[in-house]
């Protein structure tokens, strides 16, 4: 399994403290399962909130086995950041799809399915299913 | 015609125009957003102006493209991506002739007003950047006097609406009675737009 393509993952938030908690968040209720690359970019590249097209690069160029990278992001600049990039065409990995899932939970259920080997589609159909988790 | 020339002038006389304003937009970002788009696009912009000092591109398109590029890595907040995508896809739009006409200009700037609504799903009467840019578009059909003056009664007829988009919009309608930050600053550009167009010697002052 250690061969894997695994889908990669990056969270994007406006805040580098929230992507990087909801990432080990997510990899600890992934459980024993293949190691799912997972990278946060929060934040300014100086460390303030808001949103850098430089760390998402990174981050999604740090998470790319071959196998397609989903972006999961939180509010606003992050959103519209991700869409601009992924208009440039060569910003990001060739197979890199911004996910519309809520955070947290979209985070968790891309993990837990990436890790099983699933492709870039199911990860995606997973992290997006979270929205249809009722809280009441 | 249009030269690269004109278009440096246009970036260069937007960013002394934010450097001026910043301080003001940021005031205007305070009640209704979170107080960053002067510093924001003063970043931005400041950064335009020092790459297409190095980089000197040779076709308006590709001024624009270059400019769009920085705005969209160095600004942060969503006015980055927005203010980004419409100086790229207008630059595309004007490919890469040497020079271009008033009346494609304004064609190319339909294009970039356009995928930005797009982009950031807002509509005239939201509230955004939209309020100002999208009369002014029609404006320099005329000239480029009147798309100034266009754009900022758009930004101005702002103030009585409530924002239907990003952070604004969960005000409700606490939103109302305030300038909207983004029109004014979408203001700022068309109105550099006409500075460069009316006195080349003082716009990159």
């Amino acid at each position: 399994m250690s061969d894997e393509k695994l889908v990669g993952i990056v969270l994007v938030s406006h805040s580098a403290a929230v992507a990087a908690s909801v990432a080990e968040l997510a990899k600890g209720l992934a459980g024993a399962g293949a190691a799912v690359p997972v990278a946060p970019a929060g934040g300014t590249e100086d460390g303030g909130l808001g949103t850098s097209a430089e760390l998402i690069s990174a981050a999604a160029a740090s998470v790319d086995r071959g196998a397609g990278v989903a972006v999961l992001t939180d509010l606003g600049s992050a959103v519209l950041t991700v869409k601009a990039l992924l208009a440039e065409g060569d910003e990001l990995p060739a197979d890199t799809r911004l996910v519309d899932a809520p955070f947290v939970e979209g985070a968790v259920a891309a993990v837990v399915t990436a890790s099983t080997g699933a492709d870039l589609t199911a990860v995606a159909a997973a992290a997006s299913d979270a929205y249809a988790y009722r809280k009441e | 015609m249009l030269d690269a020339d004109f278009f440096r002038r246009w970036m260069t006389a937007t960013a002394a125009s934010v450097a001026r304003e910043a301080e003001r937009l940021t005031a205007l970002d305070s009640p209704i957003g979170d107080a960053d788009h002067g510093s924001n696009l003063h970043r931005g912009f400041t950064a335009v102006a020092a790459v297409l000092e190095k980089e000197a591109p040779d076709t308006p398109g590709a001024v624009l493209v270059l400019a769009g590029r920085q705005l969209i890595s160095t600004v942060g907040g969503a006015s980055g991506p927005l203010y980004g995508t419409l100086l790229r896809r207008t630059g595309k739009a004007l490919g890469d002739t040497a020079e271009v006409s008033e009346e494609q200009l304004t064609d190319a700037l339909r294009a970039g007003v356009d995928a930005v609504m797009t982009l950031g799903g807002a509509a005239p009467g939201d509230k955004t950047m939209i309020d100002s840019l999208v009369p002014a578009v029609d404006a320099l059909a005329e000239s480029f006097t009147a798309a100034r003056t266009a754009a900022e009664e758009g930004a101005l007829a702002t103030t009585p609406l409530q924002a239907r988009k990003g952070r604004a919009s969960y005000l409700g309608e606490r939103s109302i009675g305030h300038q909207d930050p983004g029109a004014t600053s979408a203001a700022l550009l068309i109105a550099a737009l006409a500075t460069a167009a009316e006195a080349p010697e003082a716009a990159d002052v």
